[in-house]
């Protein structure tokens, strides 16, 4: 299978890049991974005549973490880089296995979470997660920088606010608070290489004697448009004494608050289903994780 | 307009000039004429274009030539040592995980990469590392096992 033809760029600096994406607006695409663009094009859904190759940009590829800042991810750091990042698994280890549940191994070691967001399928794995995790995106431009949680970045199906001159540069997750427990759940067919049925990201926390639930952020993947928050669920049990029945409420309310689709994987009452008995176990998982922490 | 890419692959230096558009796969079976490494799907799903780059086991069919300047890249063909099978060439072959063998490259390949990092895996290790690997003839048992073979024995 053939890619169609292409010129190609390979920018050193972030800045370099920014005017390639101005100079070339409309015509353009950057490459990171490669491993959803590379596939589109040879399937002929995407024929940019313009390519930049974004590896080469040395400030965007690193993992950092301070007590205060919290997380940074450079946008081309790689699932593999993630999911085995010692920093990333002490503390924010529902984003490492995230990111382990990607595609395969191969696609985890030059798959980069950058692309994967930007991609914007509603199935990604990275992007409830990092939604649970209270993530924002730096953009850059041009015009400058700026700052977009990531709940508000998506827009539909493989759409994003991403204006046409745009990259995402970083990740930022802030920092966990004590007595906090995060899980990411991914129901599908296979062990590997499958898009999730449903994904149901949650991270609760809890009150110093563990029995409250303080805050709580559920993120549903594969189930609407866009990765989507389940507010409803989340309000049925924040500042409540968590208890089984309130738990078995809240798992019923996302099934009611996504709107799933019915396709190859599955039909949208399965995924109702799934989204229920699967918001109920990530929640029952993440109270015992805030509880142990 | 094409490039100068210089690169290692099994051990040797290559310079060739590539378009932009030729994937890692395409220069390994048309350039090198290496063609024990198979597209399967061109499309990332199959694993059978699975070579190691740096160490690191990726889909052939997804990289760009252009994008391998610089690293060490592991075909097939690399494994042996003459006449001198690998480990898990000689386990694959007696185990009889071997039928049509056209997963088998990418599969031993992504079972190396798995033995480099973690010299005694588990089942479930195992069967992780090769979950990009699709075989339609085996039903995966005997790959399994040939793998397990390898691990256990360098324990000794």
């Amino acid at each position: 299978m053939y890619l169609p033809q292409f010129e190609y760029f390979e920018p050193r600096t972030l800045d370099e890049a920014c005017s390639l994406l101005d100079k070339y607006r409309g015509e353009v695409k950057v490459i990171a991974g490669g491993t959803d663009l590379i596939v589109q094009m040879k399937q002929k859904a995407l024929s940019p005549p313009y390519l930049i190759n974004l590896k080469q940009i040395p400030d965007i590829g690193d993992i950092s973490y301070d007590e205060s800042e919290g997380l940074r991810i450079g946008a081309l750091v790689t699932h593999r880089a993630i999911s085995t990042s010692a920093i990333i698994r002490e503390k924010y280890n529902m984003l490492a296995t995230a990111s382990s549940k990607v595609g395969s191994v191969q696609v985890q070691n030059i798959g980069t979470i950058g692309g994967n967001i930007c991609n914007a399928s509603p199935a990604a794995d990275t992007a409830p997660a990092l939604i649970g995790l209270s993530a924002r995106l730096k953009v850059l431009s041009g015009k400058g920088e700026r700052v977009i949680s990531l709940e508000d970045f998506f827009r539909g199906p493989g759409e994003t606010v991403l204006g046409d001159n745009e990259i995402v540069a970083e990740i930022r997750v802030p920092n966990i608070e004590p007595y906090t427990g995060a899980v990411y759940l991914k129901h599908g067919l296979r062990k590997a290489m499958d898009l999730a049925i449903v994904g149901v990201a949650v991270v609760i926390r809890v009150d110093f004697e563990r029995k409250k639930c303080e805050e709580i952020r559920i993120a549903l993947g594969a189930v609407a448009p866009t990765p989507l928050r389940a507010k409803i669920a989340e309000e049925i049990l924040r500042n409540k004494k968590i208890d089984d029945g309130l738990v078995e409420k809240a798992a019923h309310e996302a099934a009611w608050e996504c709107r799933p689709i019915s396709d190859v994987q599955a039909s949208a009452e399965y995924r109702r289903e799934m989204v229920e008995v699967f918001t109920e176990r990530a929640v029952r998982e993440a109270f015992r994780g805030a509880e142990a922490s | 307009m094409k490039q100068l890419l210089k690169l290692r692959v099994n051990g040797e230096e290559y310079e060739a000039l590539v378009g932009p558009g030729m994937t890692l796969l395409d220069f390994i079976r048309n350039e090198l004429e290496l063609t024990g490494t198979k597209e399967g799907c061109g499309l990332g799903d199959c694993g059978a274009c699975t070579v190691l780059m740096d160490g690191k086991a990726v889909n052939s069919c997804l990289v760009l030539a252009v994008d391998a300047k610089g690293k060490e890249i592991l075909t097939i063909e690399g494994l042996a040592k003459g006449t001198e099978l690998h480990p898990l060439q000689e386990a694959f072959i007696g185990h009889g995980a071997v039928q049509c063998g056209f997963c088998t490259p990418g599969m031993i390949l992504s079972a190396k990469a798995l033995l480099d990092e973690h010299p005694r895996p588990n089942e479930d290790e195992i069967k992780t590392a090769i979950g990009g690997n699709l075989c339609r003839c085996t039903g995966y048992v005997k790959i399994v096992e040939s793998i397990k073979a390898v691990a256990t024995k360098e324990e000794k």
